[in-house]
């Protein structure tokens, strides 16, 4: 069951082939049976997701269901969830339950989607490997001795192996679409201010917004549709319309005119992720897109001024984790210095602490023009160069990242290299513009992904765009071998 | 530019962080390659280029000046390590 679309499974449930309390039950029996091997879930809620099957067979009984009543899905464990532990990866929150549920979560409840769990991630979504995780590293299900990515690592890796149906995750500098790459799953990162960041954890806010990763770009619209939209409590949250993803799937791509940044496409990338992503490219030329070759001269600064922005953000938004108001408190402070120093300290990891201390240094008294204010002026660039490709483009195109996934270890003593991991999926969250990931072909036995970036809210002609080339080729189907 | 031992207990305080003595050297050393790396910004001339704050030029919005949140306290309290009769505890700050 695992292997079907998420239409698939709604006609399953609607027809009643199959309830939804059996389906979840399936995937809760998977999770119990592989994610030891894997580590993709820090929360199984069973007993409630059985309750809320029983809620959307109910429903669809009544005939009152939706696309996505009765589908098993998982959030990244950064959205909060009434009743359910939400640690964001921390030890910080490892005892923390939220007194409430966030738009993303409340949204897909209304839609009838089932919670099967909270999914493992970098720790407060720091990192490109899920290893900075306090609840220990996710596995990737290709190969269970490298990374499956990150910071929505374990969504990646929990959807790549059937252990839901589709994931909520969240992209700050490439935290959906670089482990949707490493997975071999679809994953999309809306224009910044699409879906709601109320009841999200706050990283860097200027550049944080939830998204999904899906067995398809159909799937994935799925979700999207049932996330995104304004929200009156994120006082950034976009008012523009939401389209009817769904309707716009089939569209024709004919003459589509695709850009392929040569900055993408230089120094450090595999070759062979680069004959997969142009094979893709290739597919896309079949059904009628053109491709052309275009600059983004200031796009190599953005890994730079992604690690001031980033840094400087979340040095603000942590400080409020001080041992007071929830989250982990020292034994026994002396004093209140003592307490804070002391909370933080323990509750927080050491990637999670580099970060903090960049983030003030660079906002501290006499750095701040040449770290943070010049920081700010780059992204202006960065966003023009984007502007100005819009204007003889419809959409980017170049890999997802440099290389497949990396053994784990690999990478955990030189955050610099861990950093350059992001190289392609940064400028996107700079600019606040919608990217998307797919797969495409393996490279020895390894996914790979094609990026595709689009002007703002262009969300509907990326999944689009996915879409056709998903139903023109297989890339996307393939199951990672061993677990199935 | 390189941070020294000093600079790492120092920004460690500034954050309310502790960096332990025996892992000082090590910070200094980390967080001196990712300013490295920061570093490449200063390559490009950004005289007169405008700062950008955020990614969408949107106006904030307003609200109107209506009561709209419901009483809570017993319910964030609820996750709070230490609270005594609707208060959050720390210790004593002022003799």
């Amino acid at each position: 069951m695992h292997a079907h679309s998420i239409a698939e499974l709604a006609a399953g449930l609607r027809e009643r082939r199959f309830s939804s309390r059996e389906l979840t039950a399936h995937y809760l029996g998977r999770i119990e049976r592989l994610d030891p091997s894997l580590n993709s879930y820090i929360t199984v809620s069973a007993e409630a997701a059985l309750a809320a099957a029983d809620a959307a067979d109910a429903r669809i009984a009544a005939g009152d269901a939706g696309p996505l009543t009765g589908i098993p899905i998982a959030h990244k464990d950064i959205f909060l969830t009434q009743g359910l532990k939400t640690s964001c990866g921390s030890r910080m929150l490892d005892n923390f339950t939220a007194p409430f549920n966030g738009t993303v979560v409340e949204r897909l409840a209304g839609a009838g989607a089932v919670v099967l769990g909270k999914l493992n991630m970098d720790e407060f979504a720091m990192g490109s490997s899920n290893e900075t995780s306090y609840y220990g590293p996710v596995r990737n299900p290709w190969d269970t001795e490298r990374v499956p990515g990150g910071s929505s690592g374990g969504s990646a890796a929990a959807v790549a192996a059937g252990l839901c149906a589709a994931a909520t995750g969240t992209d700050t500098g490439g935290s959906i679409r670089q482990p949707a790459a490493f997975c071999g799953v679809t994953g999309v990162k809306p224009t910044y201010g699409r879906c709601s960041r109320w009841g999200m954890v706050a990283f860097a806010s200027s550049l944080d917004q939830a998204g999904v990763l899906a067995r398809s770009a159909a799937d994935a619209a799925l979700l999207l549709g049932a996330m995104a939209g304004f929200d009156e409590r994120d006082s950034t949250c976009a008012s523009e319309p939401v389209p009817d993803y769904g309707a716009l799937l089939a569209d024709d791509i004919e003459g589509l005119r695709i850009g392929l940044p040569t900055e993408y496409f230089g120094e450090g990338l595999d070759a062979g992720v680069e004959a997969s992503v142009r094979a893709a490219l290739a597919a896309l030329e079949q059904l009628g897109a053109s491709i052309l070759d275009i600059s983004l001269p200031n796009a190599p600064l953005s890994v730079p001024v992604y690690y001031v922005v980033a840094p400087a953000e979340c040095s603000s938004n942590l400080a409020r984790y001080d041992g007071v108001r929830y989250g982990h408190r020292c034994e026994a402070p002396k004093d209140l210095e003592d307490l804070y120093k002391r909370s933080r300290t323990e509750g927080f990891g050491t990637e999670v602490k580099r970060r903090i201390m960049i983030g003030t240094y660079a906002l501290s008294a006499g750095y701040y023009d040449a770290y943070y204010l010049k920081a700010q002026q780059l992204r202006h660039l960065i966003a023009g160069d984007f502007r100005r490709a819009f204007e003889q483009v419809d959409l980017i195109m170049g890999p997802t990242t440099p290389t497949t996934a990396f053994p784990l270890g690999a990478k955990t003593d030189d955050p610099v290299a861990m950093y350059l991991n992001d190289i392609y999926t940064i400028a996107a969250n700079l600019a606040g513009l919608p990217g998307l990931s797919v797969p495409v072909a393996p490279v020895d036995g390894l996914p790979a992904g094609l990026q595709m970036i689009g002007n703002y809210f262009a969300e509907g002609r990326l999944l689009n765009v996915a879409h056709r080339l998903q139903q023109a080729t297989d890339w996307h189907r393939a199951m990672p071998p061993e677990l199935d | 530019m390189a941070l020294d031992r000093t600079d790492v207990a120092k920004i460690a305080h500034l954050a309310r962080l502790h960096v332990a003595d025996a892992d000082l050297e090590a910070y200094a050393a980390e967080l001196s390659n990712i300013l490295e790396l920061v570093e490449q910004m200063s390559a490009v001339d950004t005289t007169g280029v405008e700062p950008m704050a955020h990614p969408l030029h949107m106006a904030q919005r307003l609200r109107s000046d209506a009561v709209t949140e419901t009483d809570q306290r017993a319910a964030f309290q609820a996750v709070a390590p230490a609270t005594d009769d609707g208060l959050y505890l720390v210790p004593k700050v002022i003799e």
